[in-house]
């Protein structure tokens, strides 16, 4: 905690620590459903009539096991944080089970929870001013919560769904109460913006993968205790990805149009250039100046029609797509007239690590195209740093 | 043949037929190390409190040498006092001596868990040397003439590192790994500046699993730093090799064996690689404790490499002080070389001072003796079937070592696809970690209890939940089963009762230290200075 090098006495540090979690709120959430897809071989339980399904098929409620896990390293801080929670099921229940006493915001839930609780939930949780909110539940849940607070409150995942593509969850439900806790009495004070991402479950259950980057949570950052970088921590990411956009800015040249695809590195290479830009969406700058924002692909075509242009990419999400997911605008077509040598690819080393040696991926729809994309390529990961990583195709 | 020199070396004989038996050793369970709640140095400072009282100069002297401060140019002078503790002899003394029992020092410990360390044992007798007055009370502006047994010393140790590397001069100038890195990327840059080639080449290539300090030497040249990745064997990939040389190369840095403890057997195509695309090659021989007398730089057709003689060559590590990285060059790059080298022209030892394109220096006068000594020492008691059984020796250990960590519940050598290894493994805990959530450092923790220390931090995690183990030469079975032992118990409480682990450890110093302040530049403090700035912004 606060004992940099040693110095406070034990009592003092127990005082400072205690007098610091004072009035500290700790919202818990829990999307009841969430996971019972997963055991019955079912993609998620998005919508009312798969979670019958599942329910038929015999699916337990898993996220409440999960959520409890996650609650234990917080028992320990009972007496020094207020929990704010929603009724029964959706936390309450579990809460009072190892004996907080909790505010419990009153709602009218129905026999079964949807996805309009969670984010009425998500936004009272809000108006409470919780410090931080910890939610049990999958990629639905997280997108749920993002559409309703967006990044004003801080957010921590409790991985309990079935579908964990978001880089909002924590590697394991005792990372997430672990984390929690280090949050609430300040150890951990810096926060990042992390990923929600989207897999269409109608789709996926016809074998058809469509993710998109759907937005970003604000999550506490300790890249260690995180799903999607289980690679230690390595310094602030916002850092890592100044130095890259400082390293993409020196080296872009007059003669080519830049299209800027989605992700929070591509767009720190916007900020550099002191654009306005589309966090979610596709790009396009040519001589510092913004030609298009958020572009479609017939757009994107248009306007690159016979101009030499330059892509520049980032791995979107856990599984660290380089294309096909949450960039689908940048289609095989658009890729084609770009050409391969001209994708910068960029990341910063954190995200890379999490990969852990596994190649990126493409998957922009068309075989052929894929599998001439890839190979190894040059990835910029700092000022005056690179890496050589391969890509490779599903 | 039983050889009371080796024995004396550090390694124990007849391994083969030890490692077939049961040893005799004991888990200490109930280990407790000193616990002396020890303020900082600072916190003891009483004013007008002093250690030495200095008397006042005579009158004579005064005069003869003014006050010894206005000779000292007005702007490099200090305004104000340093603000050091002010604390009495006897109080420093307790103070230090508590501080050190708080270490698990290398001494102490079965200290195998520190990977990528070589933590060998040190022999005692080395010491009795170092701190003789005819090495202690020698002074580095000595005449040449009045030298020459020092100069004896660093001109044969120079000798043996080149039988052993195959260079073919050496200089002990660079004090640590990291400074001799420095050096080889000065000469590859100095090499590439006279051939006109300075500013295109602006590259240099490294793997991640190579010493750190090879990416860190060429960011603080100047350099670009593209670093390879591993491919499924756990080696840096051929074909990505090829994509990163191109006529922007200066050169390779590289480590072999890498931090995995798995050797690159196509180090000669990477070599060769690197020399067509007109890059030159460093060996960062950190990792050799395993190859002595069985490979060399020369056949990997290196121009260059170095070792650390506080690690392979048995002298104590040196956190930044009696450190020494012995740097080797091919015959082509001795004028490149820090200066001054040691010669001999058959009668007399002497210091050349004159290489035209020296890097210049990298630290003063010719090293840190007393770590060339030790290690001169060293070889003389070993010999070269010796060094070839150091070796052997280290590996076969490491293969019991891994053998045995391979049957523990929930941990697995990283890249599986590639089994063997040479002198250290780089472990992963993620399966026990994925069982259990307890995490590789929670492991680290409750070793302490046993009075063991393992190390995991080796950010980046490429290899999730790691942790290294180096069982070198110098252990003998006994300690080798009690660190495993150590291991299993910890192991067994993972998945029995996993609160156990995650609350250690019980008998150490400190109970739980925080790292985040360490992450966090708004919290990190590694000076008082720094702390009392930092507490008091927080407050």
């Amino acid at each position: 905690m606060g004992r940099y090098v040693a110095g406070l006495s034990e009592e003092a540090e127990k005082g400072r620590v205690k007098r610091a979690l004072k009035r500290k709120k700790l919202g818990f959430l829990v999307n009841p459903i969430a996971g019972m897809g997963g055991r019955v071989g079912l993609k998620g339980t998005d919508g009312r009539e798969i979670l019958q399904k599942a329910i038929e098929l015999g699916a337990q409620p898993w996220a409440k096991e999960r959520a409890r896990e996650a609650l234990k390293p917080l028992l320990r801080l009972m007496d020094e944080i207020e929990l704010v929670t929603y009724p029964s099921l959706m936390g309450e229940d579990i809460a009072r089970e190892y004996g907080f006493i909790p505010k419990v915001i009153e709602a009218d839930l129905g026999d079964v929870t949807t996805e309009k609780d969670t984010k009425r939930a998500a936004k009272a949780m809000l108006d409470e001013k919780v410090d931080l909110l910890l939610f049990a539940g999958g990629d639905g849940t997280a997108r749920d919560i993002c559409s309703a607070v967006g990044t004003s409150l801080v957010c921590l995942g409790i991985p309990a769904g079935v579908k964990i593509h978001s880089g909002v969850f924590a590697s394991h439900p005792v990372r997430a109460g672990e984390l929690a806790a280090l949050y609430l009495q300040k150890s951990v004070q810096r926060t990042m913006e992390a990923e929600v991402m989207d897999v269409n479950e109608e789709e996926l259950r016809r074998e058809i993968v469509s993710a998109r980057l759907y937005g970003y949570l604000r999550i506490p950052n300790v890249e260690r205790f995180l799903q999607r970088t289980k690679a230690g921590s390595t310094g602030n990411e916002k850092y890592s990805q100044e130095a890259i956009a400082a390293e993409v800015v020196e080296d872009m040249s007059d003669e080519f149009y830049y299209l800027v695809g989605p992700g929070t590195t591509t767009s720190a290479i916007m900020q550099r250039l002191g654009l306005d830009h589309s966090l979610l969406g596709v790009d396009l700058v040519w001589q510092s100046d913004l030609l298009g924002k958020d572009l479609n692909e017939a757009q994107i075509l248009k306007k690159i029609s016979g101009k030499p242009t330059k892509l520049i990419l980032t791995p979107i999400g856990g599984q660290g797509f380089l294309l096909g997911r949450g960039n689908q605008q940048i289609s095989p077509e658009v890729i084609n007239q770009i050409g391969k040598d001209n994708i910068i690819v960029v990341s910063t080393k954190q995200k890379i690590h999490s990969f852990h040696s596994r190649s990126l991926l493409v998957d922009t729809g068309d075989s052929a195209l894929d599998q001439t994309l890839s190979g190894h390529y040059r990835i910029i990961t700092g000022f005056r740093e690179a890496i050589i990583y391969k890509v490779s195709f599903l | 043949m039983w050889n009371p020199l080796r024995e004396s070396s550090g390694i124990v004989c007849e391994r083969e037929k030890i490692m077939k038996k049961n040893s005799t050793f004991r888990l200490r369970e109930k280990f407790h190390q000193a616990k002396w709640d020890e303020p900082v140095i600072f916190e003891m400072h009483t004013p007008g409190e002093r250690g030495v009282l200095i008397p006042e100069v005579e009158q004579e002297i005064q005069e003869a040498v003014g006050d010894g401060i206005s000779s000292i140019p007005e702007n490099m002078r200090r305004k104000s006092k340093p603000a050091l503790p002010e604390v009495s002899q006897m109080r420093v003394l307790k103070h230090f001596l508590r501080l050190s029992q708080h270490t698990l020092g290398a001494d102490f410990n079965i200290d195998i868990g520190q990977g990528t360390c070589t933590m060998k044992y040190s022999p005692k007798i080395n010491e009795s040397f170092v701190r003789s007055p005819k090495a202690a009370a020698i002074h580095p502006c000595q005449d040449e003439d009045t030298v020459q047994g020092a100069l004896e010393v660093m001109y044969k140790l120079g000798t043996f590192l080149q039988e052993i590397s195959g260079m073919d001069k050496f200089t002990f100038q660079p004090g640590g790994g990291a400074a001799a890195i420095l050096v080889m990327v000065s000469i590859i840059q100095k090499y590439h500046e006279l051939r006109g080639e300075g500013q295109e080449r602006d590259e240099i290539i490294t793997t991640i699993f190579s010493h750190p300090s090879d990416a860190a030497a060429a960011a603080v040249k100047g350099y670009k730093v593209i670093t390879l990745y591993p491919d499924e064997y756990g080696l840096p990939d051929i074909a990505a090799l090829k994509k990163a040389v191109s006529e922007r190369t200066a050169g390779l840095l590289i480590t072999n064996p890498e931090d995995t403890g798995i050797f690159n057997n196509k180090i000669q195509e990477f070599t060769k690689i690197v020399h067509n695309a007109g890059g030159l090659c460093g060996y960062d021989q950190a990792n050799a404790n395993g190859l002595l007398g069985i490979t060399r730089a020369r056949e990997a057709d290196f121009d260059m490499c170095f070792f650390n003689l506080h690690k392979s060559f048995s002298s104590p590590h040196g956190c930044g002080g009696p450190a020494t990285g012995a740097l080797g060059v091919r015959e082509k790059f001795i004028d490149y070389m820090p200066m001054p080298l040691v010669e001999f022209d058959g009668k007399k030892y002497s210091l050349n001072h004159n290489l035209p394109h020296s890097i210049g220096k990298v630290r003063g006068y010719y090293g840190v003796f007393p770590a060339v000594l030790r290690a001169y020492a060293w070889i003389m008691s070993l010999g070269a079937e010796g060094l070839r059984e150091v070796a052997e020796v280290a590996v076969l250990n490491n293969n019991y070592v891994m053998k045995k960590i391979q049957e523990l519940k929930g941990a697995a050598i990283s890249y599986p696809k590639t089994p063997g290894r040479i002198e250290q493994v780089r472990y992963t805990w993620e399966k026990l970690t994925e069982d259990t959530g307890v995490s590789t450092e929670d492991i680290t923790n409750r070793l302490v209890d046993f009075g063991f220390h393992l190390w995991s931090s080796h950010h980046p995690w490429v290899v999730p939940q790691p942790f290294s183990i180096e069982p070198t030469e110098s252990y003998s079975k006994a300690e080798l089963d009690e660190y495993l032992a150590g291991l299993e118990k910890t192991v067994n409480e993972a998945y029995e009762d996993p609160d156990k682990v995650k609350n250690a450890p019980y008998q150490s110093v400190v109970h739980k230290i925080d790292h985040h302040p360490l992450d966090d530049p708004e919290k990190w403090a590694v000076t008082w200075r720094a702390y009392l700035k930092k507490q008091k912004k927080g407050e």
